[in-house]
């Protein structure tokens, strides 16, 4: 069992995450999916740490997870507060700030 | 061994991601995430990582996970009628582009030479190498400083989302 294996499925997971960004129209979808590529991510980076033999990919992880836990905290909140104030979860709705 | 179950907790992932993105309702997208962090989990402890294994569980599947699902159920998307791109193109055109995105990738993944890298024949890695001593010392000398400025980051995400959440009186 080679590092390649964890590679591919890493990417996979990854490319799905963008394809459901892309894709999605509701924010908290869209959140869902960045969670997946976070996660993808997370893979290789466990799978570089234990066949490397560093801990350093695992501390890595780690901190990812932080990240991703404070972003979903912020993120959510703002869905709250677009749904209150403009009753729509669809991204296309929320373009004030577009040029 | 290793090979099985890599394949069958990997497959259980992908099959499980392909539904978040598939599901037409977000509730059965966030129940499929969750399936699909347990089985990196299960991945996680076949790279020997229990610690990161039980976090994800615990923290990921846990408490983020659960925040999501709190949010979906207070904003009730089942009564919203279902979100469908009216510009079908958009969709196909996306799926088209990470289709390409998986054929250029995969191959060079496949070209990229494991050997490397000192542990990849499959060999024993450092026995005490993802336990929760290794990663607690590993934080606490070499990564202090991005764990202390972690606490920094959460400390605004609190106050973030308290502040951005709550009701604003009329005015």
């Amino acid at each position: 069992m080679t590092v390649v294996p964890y590679l591919a499925l890493s990417a996979l997971l990854f490319t799905i995450g963008t394809i459901g960004v892309i894709v999605k129209k509701n924010v908290i979808a869209v959140f869902l999916c960045i969670e997946l590529m976070l996660n993808g991510a997370n893979l290789s980076l466990v799978a570089f740490s234990r066949f490397l033999g560093h801990p350093g990919g695992q501390v890595t992880v780690f901190f990812v997870m932080v990240v991703a836990a404070a972003e979903a905290a912020v993120g959510l909140a703002v869905t709250i507060a677009l749904y209150r104030n403009r009753k729509t979860l669809n991204i296309d709705d929320a373009d004030i700030m577009k040029w | 061994m290793e090979t099985a179950l890599f394949y069958v907790f990997g497959t259980i992932a992908a099959a499980a991601a392909v539904a978040v993105v598939a599901a037409r309702k977000v509730f059965y997208s966030a129940v499929s995430l969750i399936v699909c962090l347990a089985a990196l989990a299960a991945l996680y402890l076949l790279l020997e990582a229990p610690f990161i294994a039980a976090v994800q569980m615990i923290v990921y599947a846990g408490a983020i996970m659960v925040l999501f699902l709190f949010v979906i159920m207070l904003l009730d998307p089942f009564s919203a009628p279902i979100l469908v791109d009216k510009r079908r193109y958009l969709a196909a055109l996306g799926t088209a582009l990470g289709a390409m995105g998986l054929v250029v990738v995969v191959p060079l993944v496949g070209l990229y030479d494991p050997g490397q890298i000192p542990h990849s024949a499959g060999g024993p890695a450092r026995g005490a190498l993802g336990t929760t001593a290794t990663i607690g010392y590993s934080i606490f000398t070499d990564y202090l400083l991005p764990f202390e400025a972690t606490s920094a980051l959460i400390l605004v995400a609190i106050i973030g989302a308290v502040v951005l959440a709550q009701r604003r009186p009329q005015a």
